[in-house]
């Protein structure tokens, strides 16, 4: 009973937060709201028994993503009452490929019947006692583990093109170079005078 | 109860709320975005749940690879953002194709 409150209170508000996304008229709120829908959908997971991807949503989407997000928001000025300029212009092929998509989902959604699945041939069957995050582990560490690897080169190579992306050199700055002040030897930069009693040093 | 066909029509109706983003927003780049997220977030619902009706832990597996590509693209996608309204001084979308060359 509480499992089917849940699910609706989940269901209903990571629908509603979405819609609020892309229909609120200023960014940050758009923002906070794709957050608020990541939170609910992170519920939704935790009903299924996927704590592990539950807990990853919250972290990276959440954390990460949404925040990054935010970043981007606050810090480019941008005028966005101009950019809702051409609001209405696609409305009405927008609703219309939505009802269309919509409908064919929940048709299918409602035709399809889960019996004819063949669970013998599942590829990884859940173990019985194991925790959710330990028989993930067992299975990202093992099976695949050269997939996992290729993930992490993934966000490695999004790391260095983002860097190197937004990376620029400003001018007019003072910077400390290193290899020029290794290189400086002390005939280059000093000078043996021996003035005569009475007479300044020229400097 | 709460059925596999619960998760599909929550995972359906989200993914459409993205589609249609893309079409209602259709010159601020930032909410396209968000809407992107928001269809790979409906793809990761249906993952998890197929994952967990059909006793397959795979799914979740995927999910997690999912989850990896959408924080990449989020990056990128918003860099790209920063230098091209670094460079023009707007975000509008309509004019992107002066940026060839």
């Amino acid at each position: 009973m509480i499992q089917t409150i849940a699910f609706y209170l989940f269901a209903t508000l990571v629908i509603a937060s979405g819609t609020l996304t892309i229909v609120a008229r200023n960014p940050v709120h758009s923002v906070l709201w794709l957050i608020l829908a990541f939170f609910n959908a992170a519920g939704l997971m935790l009903l299924v028994g996927a704590e592990f991807i539950a807990m990853l949503l919250i972290i990276v989407y959440v954390g990460a993503v949404a925040v990054l997000f935010l970043f981007v928001v606050m810090m480019l000025d941008i005028d966005f009452a101009e950019l809702r300029a051409g609001f209405a212009q696609y409305l009405p092929f927008g609703v219309l490929l939505m009802i269309i998509l919509g409908a064919e989902m929940i048709f299918a959604t409602a035709a399809w019947n889960i019996g004819g699945v063949d669970l013998a041939a599942r590829a990884a069957p859940t173990p019985g006692e194991v925790p959710n995050i330990e028989a993930l582990g067992t299975l990202i560490y093992t099976r695949y583990l050269y997939i996992f690897e290729g993930a992490g080169l993934v966000l490695l190579v999004a790391l260095i093109g983002a860097i190197v992306l937004t990376h620029r050199k400003r001018g007019g700055v003072k910077v400390q170079n290193i290899a020029a002040q290794n290189m400086r030897r002390p005939e280059d930069a000093t000078r043996n005078v021996k003035p005569a009693i009475g007479e300044g040093v020229e400097l | 109860m709460i059925g596999l066909q619960h998760y599909l029509v929550v995972s359906a109706i989200l993914f459409v709320m993205g589609v249609f983003g893309i079409f209602l927003n259709r010159k601020n780049i930032i909410i396209i975005l968000m809407a992107i997220e928001l269809i790979l977030l409906s793809v990761n619902i249906n993952l998890v749940a197929f994952s967990a009706y059909l006793g397959d832990l795979v799914g979740q597996v995927f999910a997690m690879f999912v989850l990896t590509v959408a924080a990449g693209e989020a990056a990128i996608g918003l860099a790209i953002l920063v230098i091209y309204f670094r460079g023009r001084g707007t975000i509008a979308v309509d004019d992107v194709n002066r940026m060839k060359g």
